[in-house]
């Protein structure tokens, strides 16, 4: 209950443009826009004209179905046929790409990639965003200092993030590998699949903490300063209330991080694999959509790319049902 | 509350102390690096301090690899993507909240289901429809037997309008404006029906001053997107005086046996981040509102 009355009431309610996003779906998905809800989302005054809208929607639409619906639906299709890599013929084949796609240990050593490079992003990531905005929710002085600095990394593109890490990283020239080397460690991401992976899963927590950090401090700032003081004054410490209380209060938010996370680790991640790793060594830290990429267009094995393109969208659509119905429950709208 | 914790607020600053070190120390490294020369990288250990070749690998970056103009192709993908996704999305959100129209869930709903497909898993037939855009048209005339529609040929390969109209295509702008709109007084609107003003004159005079604050923010987030390009590029460009900067750098990475010329690309590193990161920094208010309540 206190949760709800939390995100609701607040200024800049954690994830709150969030949930305003998703209401509309909610009411469509589940009441299918019929039965009188019809009208959901037009306002009370508004106009009868219905050639200026068709103009007005026009550009998005048209844009939509020539770079949106018509290649997904090709997508679909193409996980069904098999071309030749020059496209001169096209053929029906049926499940045959799947068949083929999940009987190759290739594939599956690639999605075990993907897993354990997702999960330990995610872990890395929102510990250390929730530790940092911990932090700079109880200071009071050089709030502002912090928060500007924590945020640079939003600015930078994730290949950037990628080839800055890969050089503090390289063997040969990079000072933090030497000083790894000092210690004793025969660092080489080059050689070492796991170093390889450990500096993927670093450089995009680097580039995505600060969007954790951001989320996270919005929500702390919504937690009701009078239940924190009435816990102040029953004698609870500030780890202790943080703990208790803030930390539950803030779970619609922390949840939602997590499903950015891997929406993030799944999809936006290939800048940082292109630039430093390219997928190696020997398909270390060749992630799925990276997979993607070098079948359809490197070895131009277009079916099989296409039908790993259809998986990838079955997970993107799992996941965004997924965001919408954690935040979902706990909220109540306010719209 | 007044509470004394000096401890726990000695940890907190410390976290934040090392927190912004991390943040800090590699884009330190890319300033130092980016500063010294071809011998000065190569000694082991490398130094911590700034070099004195700055200018002089700036200049060489510029020169040699043609950043001045990727620096130019980024911007203007940028700027692209930035005007384009907020003029379409704000009409379209304008039509959907404002107007009683046939159609008016269907349209909403075709928007709302751009929001669930990124890019990166439609990759090769999104390709394919910028490599041809009429292929859609030849799809169909070769079904119907028209053959002049079969040869029709649209190529967006290595343009700007390729560059930057694929990644228009998803509503995520849209769906901000509609419940911006949402929460825009009806009086307003019906204020200004009695003076007679027509729904374009309301949009303008009325509905996109309001919207100031959201475009604005929207406008940062889209801009830090579009300059941060990276995979759209690198495949729709085979001109490399097409690309944007951020795929300019993948070329200069060092790999194998290649010259490790680290200096240059940690120079062209430093240019290609600088823009997006003035942005943020002058525009930081702004855009931590629009990034919490965007959601993207």
């Amino acid at each position: 209950m206190p949760a709800r009355n939390s995100t609701a009431a607040l200024p800049v309610a954690a994830g709150g443009g969030v949930l305003r996003l998703r209401w509309p779906f909610r009411r469509l998905l589940l009441k299918g826009g019929g039965d009188g809800q019809a009208e959901s989302g037009l306002k009370r005054a508004h106009f009868r004209d219905w050639r200026l809208p068709f103009w007005l929607l026009a550009p998005q639409l048209f844009i939509l179905l020539l770079f949106f619906f018509i290649p997904s639906i090709r997508a679909l299709i193409q996980a069904f046929q098999l071309t030749d890599p020059f496209g001169a013929t096209t053929q029906w084949v049926g499940f045959q790409n799947f068949e083929r796609l999940f009987r190759s240990s290739v594939y599956w050593s690639s999605a075990q990639v993907t897993l354990i490079f997702t999960i330990a992003q995610n872990v890395l990531t929102l510990s250390l965003a929730l530790l940092l905005a911990f932090a700079s929710n109880h200071i009071l002085r050089g709030r502002g200092v912090y928060r500007t600095v924590l945020l640079l990394p939003y600015a930078i593109a994730p290949a950037i993030a990628g080839i800055m890490l890969a050089f503090l990283f390289n063997p040969r020239v990079g000072p933090v590998a030497h000083m790894l080397q000092e210690l004793g460690l025969d660092w080489d991401p080059n050689r070492n699949s796991w170093h390889a992976l450990s500096l993927i899963v670093m450089a995009s927590s680097w580039k995505h903490i600060c969007y954790n950090y951001i989320f996270l401090v919005a929500a702390l700032l919504s937690v009701p300063q009078s239940i924190l003081e009435s816990a102040y004054l029953d004698g609870a410490g500030p780890i202790q209330r943080f703990l208790r209380i803030s930390l539950p209060m803030i779970t619609p938010t922390l949840f939602f991080l997590i499903v950015i996370n891997f929406v993030y680790g799944l999809f936006e991640t290939f800048a940082i694999v292109d630039a430093t790793t390219l997928g190696g060594p020997a398909g270390a830290t060749s992630i799925l959509v990276y997979k993607v990429y070098q079948d359809g267009f490197v070895t131009l094995d277009l079916g099989s790319s296409a039908a790993q393109s259809v998986v990838l969208m079955a997970l993107a659509l799992f996941l965004t049902f997924a965001q919408f119905r954690f935040v979902e429950r706990r909220v109540n709208y306010s719209v | 509350m007044n509470e004394r914790t000096p401890i726990i607020d000695a940890v907190c600053h410390l976290i934040l102390l090392v927190g912004a070190a991390l943040v800090c120390l590699p884009i330190y490294f890319v300033l130092v690096t980016g500063s010294l020369s071809q011998q000065e990288i190569m000694r082991v250990p490398m130094s911590w301090l700034p070099g004195t070749e700055f200018f002089a690998n700036m200049q060489t970056v510029l020169s040699t690899a043609n950043f001045g103009r990727l620096l130019l192709n980024s911007f203007i993908i940028a700027a692209g993507i930035t005007i384009g996704k907020l003029s379409i999305s704000v009409i379209a959100a304008f039509a959907v909240t404002y107007f009683r129209f046939p159609f008016r869930m269907t349209a909403f709903w075709l928007i709302f289901m751009s929001l669930m497909l990124p890019i990166e898993v439609r990759i090769v037939p999104t390709y394919e429809s910028a490599a041809n855009v009429a292929l859609p048209l030849n799809i169909l005339g070769s079904w119907l037997g028209v053959q002049a529609l079969v040869d029709l040929d649209w190529n967006l390969v290595n343009t700007y309008s390729g560059l930057i109209l694929p990644l228009i295509a998803s509503a995520t702008a849209t769906f901000l404006f509609r419940q911006f709109f949402l929460t825009v007084p009806d009086e307003l609107c019906e204020a200004a029906r009695i003076d007679g003003a027509s729904p374009w004159q309301f949009f303008r005079l009325i509905l996109l001053p309001l919207s100031r604050s959201n475009i604005v923010a929207l406008a940062i987030i889209l801009f830090l997107m579009g300059w941060n390009q990276y995979l759209w590029p690198l495949l729709l460009t085979t001109d490399p005086a097409m690309a944007n900067a951020v795929i300019g750098l993948k070329k200069l990475m060092p790999r194998g046996d290649s010259l490790p010329t680290w200096h240059l690309l940690m120079n062209a590193a430093f240019l290609t981040m600088l823009p997006p990161t003035l942005v943020i920094l002058i525009l930081q208010r702004w855009f931590v509102k629009g990034l919490v309540d965007s959601g993207k």
